[in-house]
């Protein structure tokens, strides 16, 4: 079995059906982005693997423990971390605190701070604003500043909620090579995406999703060359 | 000037022989956080001072009273301004603490002293109760329930026959430390210390090394920066984490058990208590020292607090138009201050000469911006 897997799962709001049958996994070490527009059940998946939605059937799967045993705020302890959409970081605490509350749930000091000073090589502009308040940081810096508050918490696998939303260009391109050096360090991602092209830069293996369920598969490569990609999100003729 | 990031990605993503680098050092706080304890202790000692400038009874009462509105604020801003949970009826744990220890005392024969653990344990359990239930909800909900528990306190206390119904409860005693009683005085060096000097030292070191101490301590660690993290984003803070639940009861109980303090204290300063000591218009005063001070700042709050409780005092001609007066002053500061007359964020609001060397290191901060694309890898 994949290291994490989703299998059969549904999901309902209410009477309404965001994933049906959904079907996809990642394995350890790499890069899986989904795709999809609006309502295709994107974020809905996300929230599945951080435990805040349940499947009503199926099961998802991370190490072989059922990922609907564990409750939310335990997950992060567990290593699976996510990185909200919107950034949400938060913003009348400085940039040192945002980040040290991150370490949250690591018991040991020490690693909170070896964590937080690698997050300033990464990312040597939070470093310049440490002390200043969160909300008063760019879009690229606050997306910045949310992954590195997620790095804080040593996460195995880290999810990623539109991290390009809302960038500029260049950002956007930046964050994606952030996220890429992250991976390379050794942290598996998942990132749920409607930029596909900046995505599909990155990603080893992605998936497109179209109303719940998984519609096409490959990898990052073969995606992007896939003339019904093209067609829907790179804006092909 | 703007905060555009380098175009090229090495400047965001360092390449690992620049790991030993040492981070950019940006202005610190901590030479102004010194200034800010340097003044915190002189205003301490201010505090100790007063009985020997005058030991006017009228002033050494009216200061005590302004101490423990300090305690109830600073109580209170723990659970509104750190952890953001709206309570319109802090009053009540107040209440609780005040009627407890005055039972116990009256009644049971205990000391002040011995009360002390029973009053803690009640204000837990009130806030179990209330909070248990409640803090599930988000702040507005939060808001009309604590309203509502707050008049339930008071009326059940005005009702009951242990409480002493609308007479309330008169006797209670002063503090006692092994068979010394506070109310006998005390000679050290000559100078006669009485009964009312020794409860207002009492109440300054409580609130001066319990609670300023201790709480604004508590609310910079851990604990505190959970409680900033819900306020500012409840489901951001979940997902990095934080058991939400858990760490807005926690804010809420230890505002409890510090306002049950209070009001032991408060039915000690009185020596006698009533339900119409325990009014809704309290709870109203508490938040506005909390909010015109500065929520989630200690000497903010400590301003606000002296000024709910002083200020009556010198506005005693309006009667009750001080009240008017205070709504009006309420929504002026809301219009030009918003955040307080000693914002949380801030450290010497109104000094220019920090704010002057504040604006220079932020320009220094700036400047090697560009230097540093240059620096040798």
């Amino acid at each position: 079995m994949s290291w994490l897997s989703v299998q059969n799962v549904d999901v309902f709001y209410g009477r309404v059906k965001a994933l049906s049958g959904l079907s996809f996994d990642l394995e350890e070490g790499e890069i899986v982005a989904l795709l999809g527009n609006n309502g295709a059940g994107k974020s809905t998946t996300l929230n599945l693997v951080s435990g805040i939605v349940r499947p009503t059937a199926g099961t998802a799967t991370w190490n072989g423990v059922d990922l609907a045993k564990i409750r939310a705020h335990n997950l992060v302890a567990e290593g699976i971390v996510q990185v909200p959409e919107g950034r949400r970081i938060f913003s009348t605490m400085t940039v040192h605190e945002n980040l040290q509350l991150g370490g949250y749930r690591v018991t040991s000091k020490a690693v909170i701070a070896e964590r937080i000073e690698h997050a300033y090589t990464l990312m040597p502009r939070l470093a310049e604003r440490r002390d200043q308040q969160g909300g008063t940081l760019s879009g690229g810096e606050q997306q910045m500043l949310a992954i590195g508050r997620a790095l804080v918490s040593g996460p195995k696998l880290l999810l990623l909620d539109e991290p390009s939303m809302g960038l500029a260009p260049l950002m956007v391109n930046q964050v994606m090579e952030l996220i890429k050096a992250v991976n390379d360090q050794g942290t598996s991602v998942l990132v749920v995406e409607q930029n596909a092209k900046a995505a599909l830069r990155i990603a080893h293996r992605a998936y497109v999703l179209e109303t719940g369920t998984i519609s096409l598969s490959g990898t990052g490569a073969e995606l992007a060359a896939d003339p019904r990609v093209v067609e829907a999100y790179l804006g092909g003729q | 000037m703007p905060l555009v990031l380098k175009e090229s990605s090495s400047e965001l993503l360092v390449p690992p022989n620049r790991h030993q680098m040492p981070p950019p050092a940006p202005f610190r706080w901590r030479s102004e956080k010194g200034a800010l304890n340097v003044l915190g202790i002189a205003v301490f000692i201010l505090a100790l001072a007063v009985p020997f400038i005058t030991a006017s009874p009228y002033v050494i009462s009216i200061l005590t009273a302004g101490l423990i509105y300090v305690m109830l604020a600073l109580g209170l801003n723990v659970v509104v301004g750190y952890a953001g949970l709206l309570d319109l009826g802090y009053v009540a744990f107040f209440a609780v603490g005040a009627y407890t220890s005055g039972i116990l005392t009256t009644t049971f024969g205990f000391s002040m002293l011995e009360a002390v653990p029973v009053t803690i344990l009640v204000c837990i359990v009130a806030g179990i109760i209330i909070g248990g239930p409640t803090l599930r909800l988000r702040s507005d909900y939060l808001a009309i329930v604590t309203l509502g528990f707050g008049e339930i306190i008071r009326l059940t206390a005005r009702n009951l026959e242990i409480t002493g119904g609308a007479t309330g409860i008169s006797g209670i005693p002063s503090w006692s430390f092994f068979g010394w009683d506070m109310a006998d005085g005390l000679v050290i060096a000559g100078i006669e210390f009485n009964g009312k000097i020794l409860l207002y030292y009492f109440v300054a070191l409580v609130v001066g090394l319990v609670g300023v101490g201790g709480i604004s301590r508590l609310s910079r660690g851990k604990m505190g920066r959970a409680w900033k993290a819900v306020r500012d984003d409840e489901d951001a803070a979940e997902a990095m984490g934080i058991n939400t639940y858990f760490t807005k009861i926690t804010a809420y109980i230890i505002g409890a058990v510090w306002a049950g303090l209070a009001g032991q204290l408060m039915g000690t300063y009185l020596s006698a208590i009533s339900p119409t000591s325990f009014t809704f218009l309290y709870s109203a005063l508490i938040l506005m020292a909390v909010v015109l001070g500065g929520m989630g700042s200690t000497p903010g709050v400590i301003i606000g607090a002296l000024f709910v409780s002083l200020a009556p005092e010198f506005l005693r001609e309006f009667a009750e138009w001080r009240y008017v007066l205070f709504g009006v002053l309420l929504v002026v500061t809301m219009i030009f201050r918003p955040q307080g007359i000693w914002p949380a964020n801030a450290v010497f609001p109104w000094s220019p000469a920090l704010a002057a060397r504040r604006a220079r290191r932020a320009k220094a901060t700036e400047a090697p911006e560009d230097s540093a694309a240059g620096r040798p890898a």
